[in-house]
């Protein structure tokens, strides 16, 4: 059938069951996927001549993991299924893609963006040294390519995910030194109480921990002032404790990050509007319960939105997927939205727990020396966007990048831009939402100069 | 309500250039910027220093702007990654050869010295080129600079020589009485001086049809984009002249050692919206293009495009000098996406024709009577633009 053309970008538990629904109603939407098979970053699929079991890899996530990867498989004959594939840019109802060397251009009537998130990083001294990675990088390694990023690994930041890869190494046979959690311990506790919203996940989180305190690695909260040593790769970490102790850990190798971050380009690209999140301390896309946004014809589902994890993410994609339908005359189905939306709300209700469970640590990014290296791509320190800031007299996030070229490398500020703009804000003595985001700018991710334009 | 000699509306280059001269020349400015200083066209150029390839009646102008470039560290105080590496122009066929044989006999008269390479010097010279380049006209002393830097830097300095800059202030009216200026920012009437300069690019429009009579000033975008680092091993701005406008890019090498490109077509920019945006087309266009001009880009990544607001006029002239029919009310707008090199001397010399009513420097090109009717009708007096 001739239905309207319904492109959906990403393929984890977001993208995936928003592509069920849709061929659930008869549709065959194209589905892009950045990865060379579908589960997204939390459900990532080993490659092919890998044996490890889906317990052995996704934990108390197999069942999850499972059903994601036989869900696509089992509506692959009814997808166009275009892994490899990058989309670089948007623009009025045609999508840019990359994939190898060949460049097309892509007409849509709806497109839903499940394009979910990245690491939050915050810079600590240190941190651009060799040896040193993502939270969600030292997973990748793990799951995809079955090797850990050291032997004897600190893991530094804050989040659930922290003590996870946490325990995912231990398990994996990898040394663990210790868990550094910038997240001061009554905080954690305070919330348990609302963490009760979601009961299963909240054991889940309880028992991580018990497992580390069972395999006997230390796991300090409220670490203050951490700094990533080493001459030329990482040796160690030093901290203060939460009673301001120094205190220090070899390690050859640092896992870093603070929960993750939203990755909504390709919604800015679109023309979606953004509005600053008070509880999460970022800006995101505007959307409706259902993953409608203010530009016809663009639908939001899962972290691209708002950070609500893996099991949200699925009820999201299918919410868009009808959002999608209905405005095209293709399905009304409001009772099933209606069911869907309501569980939504409870994962909400749990975000909001984990985010007083684990703050971004603002008092942290605002001490930082001048000469720490805030931009990694294009090494701008602290110090240089505090000039931008007070000598220069940048008040604006896009302002500061124009002076300082902080946000201004191949990332596009993807890491780099949380903790600019706290630091801007600081150094101009402004609420951080006034201090604004980073615009976006095509492309996505960056774009080969020997892509060839074929036609769809 | 505050007085000063002149008030000069737009923060751009030429803008800040004019009221750094004109401090100067100890005339008292207040600068109207209608949001931060060089956030629009100025800041988002290509920051092409170039001379060579303008018109020949536009290089008095040129070189006049020439000698502030040379001697932009005491003029300003910084020297905003300002690099005297040369401008390259080169073509695909022989097509343009002629011409430019006799542009080069003829700029030697304004004191531009350029230099025809033949693709064997090419290749020596610049070994990265395609060999399918046929001829470049090379200006050994022009070079590029960094857009963002140099307007706030320009207008620091012109703060420094007493100016005032006012931000953020959206000029909704100008009002001649007698022989002063009334202007209104945010419906009030804040500002007055016997003298107006209107320097605000594609915003300048609404002013000069309520003052002097439209003009077909229109908005539109260049198409700019960047690569990541590489090694710095290109010298020059170079740029390709070619009959297809999607064939005419250029490009230059930052010493961090990113590539800057743009050129092709322009995309949709608007004054109301404060948008402009890159077309994705035009990106694919660029990046094959910059391959056939210097094929071992083919293994770099673009990782930023942007665009910016620019004002342009038909014939791809600015409006620059005093209003035909309004006394004490000067213009410098329209530059048609190839103000960046030019607007010190814009500056320069709109401050020497405000100061002593004369300047060397030939205008006549730039005349807004050129878009007026040839009888002019009454002249409007106040009026309020919508």
């Amino acid at each position: 059938m001739a239905g309207p053309r319904i492109v959906v970008v990403g393929a984890g538990p977001a993208g995936v069951r928003a592509a069920e629904r849709l061929v659930e109603s008869g549709l065959k939407p194209i589905v892009f996927d950045e990865a060379c098979s579908c589960g997204g970053q939390i459900y990532r699929r080993q490659p092919g001549s890998f044996t490890r079991s889906y317990a052995e890899l996704y934990g108390a996530d197999a069942d999850r993991a499972k059903s994601i990867h036989a869900a696509f498989d089992r509506i692959l004959p009814s997808v166009d299924y275009r892994p490899n594939t990058t989309v670089w840019n948007i623009s009025g109802n045609e999508l840019f893609t990359a994939a190898d060397r060949q460049g097309r251009v892509v007409e849509f009537d709806a497109a839903i963006l499940a394009t979910g998130a990245t690491d939050r990083m915050a810079p600590v001294r240190g941190w651009t040294l060799p040896g040193v990675y993502s939270l969600g990088g030292a997973q990748i390694a793990l799951k995809a390519q079955a090797c850990g990023i050291g032997s004897k690994i600190a893991l530094l930041g804050t989040g659930p995910l922290l003590y996870l890869v946490a325990c995912q190494y231990s398990k994996a046979g990898i040394d663990v030194q210790a868990v550094l959690d910038t997240a001061p311990l009554p905080a954690q506790l305070l919330a348990t109480r609302q963490l009760l919203a979601k009961p299963g996940l909240l054991m889940r989180g309880v028992h991580l921990r018990l497992r580390l305190m069972s395999k006997g690695i230390p796991v300090h909260n409220g670490v203050r002032s951490p700094e990533i040593v080493g001459p030329e790769r990482v040796t160690g970490v030093r901290w203060r404790g939460a009673d301001g102790t120094s205190e220090s850990v070899d390690a050859d190798a640092v896992a870093l990050g603070f929960h993750v971050r939203s990755e909504a380009q390709l919604a800015d690209l679109a023309g979606c509007p953004f509005s600053f999140d008070e509880q999460m301390r970022q800006w995101r896309p505007d959307c409706d319960a259902t993953g409608r946004t203010p530009r016809p014809g663009i639908y939001l589902a899962g972290d691209c939105i708002r950070i609500l994890g893996g099991h949200a993410a699925e009820i999201a994609g299918r919410l868009a997927a009808i959002s999608a339908m209905a405005d095209h005359g293709i399905v009304t189905a409001a009772r099933e939205a209606a069911v869907l939306t309501r569980r939504l709300r409870s994962y909400q209700r749990f975000q909001k727990a984990l985010t007083n469970a684990f703050p971004w640590p603002e008092a942290e990014i605002r001490k930082l020396p001048d000469d720490v290296i805030v931009c990694r791509c294009e090494a701008i320190t602290a110090g240089e966007l505090r000039k931008a800031a007070v000598v220069m007299g940048a008040a604006e996030l896009n302002r500061a990048k124009a002076f300082s070229r902080v946000g201004m490398g191949r990332c596009q500020g993807r890491y780099c831009a949380s903790a600019a703009a706290q630091i801007l804000s600081d150094a101009r003595n402004l609420p951080l939402e006034a201090v604004g985001r980073i615009r976006t700018q095509a492309p996505v991710k960056p774009l080969t100069i020997a892509l060839e334009r074929v036609e769809s | 309500m505050s007085a000063a000699d002149v008030v000069v509306i737009g923060g751009g280059i030429v803008g800040t250039a004019a009221t750094l001269f004109l401090q100067r020349r100890g005339l008292s400015v207040i600068l109207l910027e209608r949001g931060l200083i060089g956030q629009q066209a100025s800041g988002v150029s290509f920051a092409n220093v170039r001379r060579h390839t303008r018109p020949l009646h536009q290089l008095p102008l040129a070189q006049r702007s020439y000698d502030s470039w040379m001697r932009l560290s005491s003029l300003i105080g910084d020297t905003c990654e300002f690099r005297q590496v040369g401008n390259l122009a080169v073509t695909y066929g022989n097509a343009q050869l002629e011409h430019w044989e006799q542009y080069v006999r003829a700029a030697r008269d304004y004191g531009l010295e350029l230099e025809i390479l033949d693709p064997l010097r090419l290749r020596t010279r610049f070994p990265y080129l395609s060999k399918n380049i046929a001829a470049g006209l090379f200006s050994p002393k022009d070079g590029h600079a960094n857009p963002r830097l140099l307007v706030p830097a320009i207008s620091r300095a012109a703060e420094r020589e007493g100016a005032r800059i006012v931000l953020n202030a959206e000029v909704t009216s100008i009002d001649r009485n007698a022989d002063r200026f009334d202007v209104a920012v945010g419906g009030h009437a804040e500002y007055r001086a016997p003298i107006v300069l209107i320097a605000a690019g594609a915003w300048a429009g609404k002013f000069v049809a309520a003052l002097d009579g439209p003009v077909p000033l229109f908005a539109s975008g260049p198409q700019l984009g960047v690569t990541e680092p590489l090694p710095y091993r290109i010298g020059p701005t170079i740029s390709v002249f070619a009959d297809r406008v999607p064939e005419r890019i250029y490009l230059r090498q930052v010493e961090r050692g990113n590539i800057v490109f743009g050129g092709g077509d322009r995309g949709p920019a608007s004054t109301e919206t404060n948008r402009a945006s890159v077309l994705p087309t035009n990106t694919l266009g660029q990046i094959t293009q910059l391959q056939r001009l210097v094929p071992a880009l083919s293994t770099a990544n673009v990782i930023r495009v942007w665009s910016g607001i620019e004002g342009y006029l038909p014939d791809a002239l600015p409006v620059m000098g005093a209003s035909s029919r309004v006394r004490g009310l000067y213009y410098a707008f329209g530059f048609s996406g190839s103000g960046f090199q030019l607007g010190l001397g814009v500056g320069d010399v709109l401050s020497e024709l405000i100061c002593t009513g004369h300047t060397d420097v030939p205008l006549c090109q730039y005349d807004i009577r050129r878009f007026q009717p040839a009888t002019p009708k009454s002249a409007p007096g106040s009026t309020r633009p919508s």
